[in-house]
């Protein structure tokens, strides 16, 4: 056989799979993995596959409180692992290290530090947030599983401490992530952040650690004053 | 094969291919390279900054450092305050060691006003006491955390508990943990309590007992020695070229330390030598600082036992709140943990400065050095090199 | 000739103790052998160990070179710059250190407010564009053929004008853009202490100023 015939061969063969590999796709694309029209953040209507959809229009979903002895014993369980994500935002995160090891040890009240948001289900802010951080933490803060709870660290989180006038960190952080418990102090000792997730836990038990839910009910409001600050909005309104 | 499949070893220079230009041709849509965001949400980058890697395969072919998740403006903020309201804005700008922050503020507003020939004795011993236990804290977190980054978190663990000890006697000369606000201008806040010398022997006793066991733990460590040695390589020449100051020079064979080249307060006083080695790598570096480790307790020591046991600590100075300093400009710097640390600082006669800008060593350390530094190197060692540069954000971008 | 000279003078001085007089003598003779190349329009010895020049912008790539490479300033310290906008000008420093006889130099360059651009010098020591990059931010200055220079530094999404100019007022950008806390006051501290602790005292008028 000629090396013509071969590469003919080849080819023909190489068109029958491809062929046979649309109509496979076609036949087993199941209804919801259909390609499906999305606004892009630039405005533009692009085509996207869904496993592969960043642009995601979906909004954050209440979760609707259970049966009152389940969501009682769900509490208790929920109180006494506050997983925390390990990100320092700002200079607090210096008093964290202090809590991991034996003197403080927070590990005795249920508390330890994760690596990533889809593990953890607090947000310690540690400190001032400057605008280019606060959109990596609200990246952070909607991957998290709810239901979650943030912790804001600092006098600088309350209303911008001693950078109430600074033209890069923000003043109020509520303004932009629900807070479940405020520390104050510059900087607090590590024995306000123990007393701090006391605080969160006794929230928890009794029920009002539903911070989670206000963001979803509220979800217009914190996403327009989000978007006031960050200039630049180039990812999607929600990062689940 | 076996044998040749396990001592492969990629030849570095075919790929990125460079252009006529000499800038890296990285195609991303070719599916060879991976670009990588290490950070800012990441536990084992120093602070809040972010590094963007381009990847073929597990070996960084470029690095970029992202810096600005940490800026509040300080050097802005300053100028719209008096002299001693930004005081306490101005020592938040390095939460590592905010020490060195206050004694630089306080000499350039001393110095400009006139005021550095009055401060008195027993202010500028406290001050060097409070300097070298600020240097000390940093370096029970910097070199067992050098190892942290290897995996090996014991080190940290024991490091912490001291660094805390020293905190513990900052917190009875201050008042206060982190921030201090000890050393201000015209002298110091207060006079040691009593007691405290032998407190802090009892603490320095300790740390000893902790310096042998890390030599044990980490420096005959086979894992450590093994990833450590020949990584992140800084010789001699580079030192000039990048500005490189501190241990990380000191470990390259320069021997440059600003307490020895020009000596502020009494440190020509002191019997000292500053270490040094020659290899350059990250393995020297932690031998440098651990031997300086060794060093700065035998300084608090010798400071403990040459200051005097009483005397002024403040000079007298203006009405605070009427304080002008006259038009002038000046450049103040120390050695801090991690390298020549100074402060430029520029005033036109008003209640206010003019201009501040903080010159950090990480600002040359974090982004020129350590961007060129990465390249041809594995992705697992990067946390090994930011740690072995005494990579500190807040002092990037203040 | 005068490199050579210059060789064996750092030779012989090389290892002797580092003085304050010796420091300033050193100074000295660095500036008169400044004034036989360059035309310095002014000098300031601020401290023994450190001194300011002020050189034309044409100038200040030339003086810098030679203080590289003839007067052994190997070490960049620092390049800022300051705001004058009265005199409509910026003042870019550069600050280079001699490690053998450990002294300082800051050259200072004055450049044109309006429209401000200077010459890019990174190919003279790598952490340079660092420095360019953050003043192009910072204070819009242009360095021609600096590496990365449009690039975000510290801020991102910027729209307003460069933040570190004087007339860019940060506190009446916070309270428009962020959500200041209703309650929070601050106080004119003098008037404030005069009041809380000399409540009865007649206010007089401004005391001396330097006082």
């Amino acid at each position: 056989m000629s090396d013509l015939n071969i590469n003919q061969k080849v080819s023909e063969m190489l068109q029958r799979s491809e062929a046979n590999a649309q109509q496979d796709e076609k036949t087993f694309v199941r209804p919801e993995d259909e390609l499906r029209e999305v606004v892009a953040p630039d405005g533009s209507i692009i085509k996207i596959n869904p496993l592969y959809d960043y642009y995601s229009g979906e909004r954050p979903q209440e979760d609707k409180p259970k049966n009152a002895i389940v969501e009682k014993f769900l509490n208790w369980a929920r109180s006494e692992s506050i997983w925390v994500l390990g990100f320092g935002t700002g200079c607090g995160s210096i008093e964290i290290p202090p809590l991991v090891t034996p003197r403080y040890d927070m590990f005795r009240f249920g508390v330890q530090m994760r690596a990533t948001p889809r593990q953890s289900n607090a947000f310690i802010i540690s400190g001032y947030l400057s605008v280019k951080t606060l959109k990596r933490v609200i990246r952070s803060y909607e991957q998290m599983p709810s239901p979650k709870y943030v912790i804001a660290l600092g006098s600088c989180t309350i209303n911008g401490g001693m950078y109430y006038d600074s033209y890069s960190t923000i003043n109020r952080l509520d303004k932009y992530l629900p807070v479940d418990v405020y520390i104050a102090g510059c900087m607090p000792r590590p024995e306000a952040l123990l007393a701090g997730f006391g605080e969160l836990k006794r929230l928890i038990k009794e029920g009002k650690g539903e911070k989670a839910n206000e963001y979803a009910r509220n979800f217009d409001e914190y996403k327009a004053n989000q978007k006031k600050i960050i200039k630049d909005w180039n990812m999607p309104d929600y990062n689940w | 094969m076996i044998n040749s499949f396990l001592g492969f070893k990629p030849d570095r220079s075919l790929y990125p291919k460079t252009n006529a230009e000499g800038k890296l041709e990285i195609d991303l849509s070719s599916h060879q390279y991976t670009k990588l965001w290490l950070g800012p949400n990441h536990p084992g980058v120093t602070g809040n900054m972010a590094m963007e890697l381009t990847l073929n395969g597990d070996e960084i072919v470029e690095g970029k450092t992202h810096v600005g998740y940490l800026h509040r403006g300080f050097e802005k903020l300053i100028e719209r305050r008096l002299f001693v309201q930004g005081f306490p804005t101005s020592i938040r700008m390095c939460v590592a060691e905010p020490d060195t922050n206050e004694y630089l503020i306080a000499a350039c507003t001393e110095e400009l006003s006139g005021y550095d020939k009055q401060v008195p004795e027993m202010a500028k011993w406290l001050r060097m006491l409070s300097l070298e236990m600020a240097r000390l804290q940093g370096l029970l977190r910097g070199v067992p955390g050098q190892a942290g980054t290897f995996s090996l978190g014991i080190g940290v663990q024991w490091g912490t508990y001291l660094r805390d000890l020293i905190l513990d006697r900052f917190e009875e000369l201050t008042g206060a943990r982190v921030y201090h606000m000890y050393i201000i201008p015209g002298g110091v806040r207060g006079l040691l309590p009593d007691g405290f010398k032998d407190r802090m022997e009892d603490n320095l006793k300790e740390i000893d007992q902790f310096i042998i066991k890390i030599r044990k733990l980490i420096f005959n460590n086979a894992v450590f020695k093994t990833r450590a040695v020949g990584l992140g390589v800084i010789t001699p020449k580079m030192v000039d070229q990048y500005g490189i100051v501190g241990t990380n020079a000191r470990a390259a064979g320069v021997k440059r330390d600003v307490r020895k080249d020009n000596p502020y307060l009494f440190y020509d006083l002191l019997d000292f030598d500053p270490p040094t080695a020659t290899e350059g790598d990250v393995y020297a570096r932690t031998w440098v600082r651990w031997q300086e480790l060794i060093q700065t307790v035998d300084l608090i020591r010798q400071i403990m036992a040459k200051m005097p046991e009483k005397g002024e600590i403040r000079a007298q100075m203006p009405n605070v709140l009427n304080w002008r300093i006259p038009q002038g400009e000046t450049y103040v710097k120390l050695e801090s943990g991690r390298g020549e640390y100074g402060l430029y600082y520029v005033t036109d006669g008003s209640d206010k400065p003019r201009r501040v800008n903080l010159r950090g060593p990480s600002y040359t350390h974090g982004i020129a050095l350590l961007e060129d530094m990465l390249v041809n190197t594995n992705i697992a060692d990067v946390h090994a090199l930011m740690v072995s540069l005494q990579v500190c954000p807040p002092e990037i971008e203040r | 000739m005068e490199h050579a000279r210059l060789q064996l003078v750092n030779k012989l001085f090389n290892d002797r103790p580092k003085s304050y007089k010796y420091n300033l003598f050193q100074m000295k003779l660095l500036i008169d052998r400044l004034t036989q190349h360059y035309n310095l329009t002014d000098y300031k010895q601020q401290r023994h160990n450190l001194a300011f020049v002020t050189v034309d912008k044409q100038l200040s790539p030339d003086i810098i070179t030679h203080l590289r490479d003839y007067e052994g300033f190997s070490h960049f310290v620092l390049l800022s710059c300051v705001d004058w906008i009265e005199d409509d000008k910026l003042q870019l420093t550069y600050l280079l250190n001699q490690p053998n006889h450990k002294y300082e130099i800051g050259v200072r360059v004055l450049i044109d407010r309006k429209n401000p651009e200077m010459v890019s010098l990174h190919k003279m020591w790598k952490q340079i564009w660092t420095y360019q990059r953050e003043l192009h931010e910072a204070f819009g200055i242009i360095f021609p053929g600096s590496p990365r220079l449009e690039e975000n530094f510290v801020l991102e999404g910027w729209t307003e004008k460069p933040h570190m100019l004087r007339d860019f007022d940060t506190k009446e950008y916070a309270e428009r853009t962020y959500f200041p806390r209703p309650g929070r006051t601050s106080n004119d501290p003098a008037t404030y202490m005069r009041e809380k602790l000399y409540p009865n005292q007649p206010v007089t008028a401004k005391t001396n100023k330097n006082d």
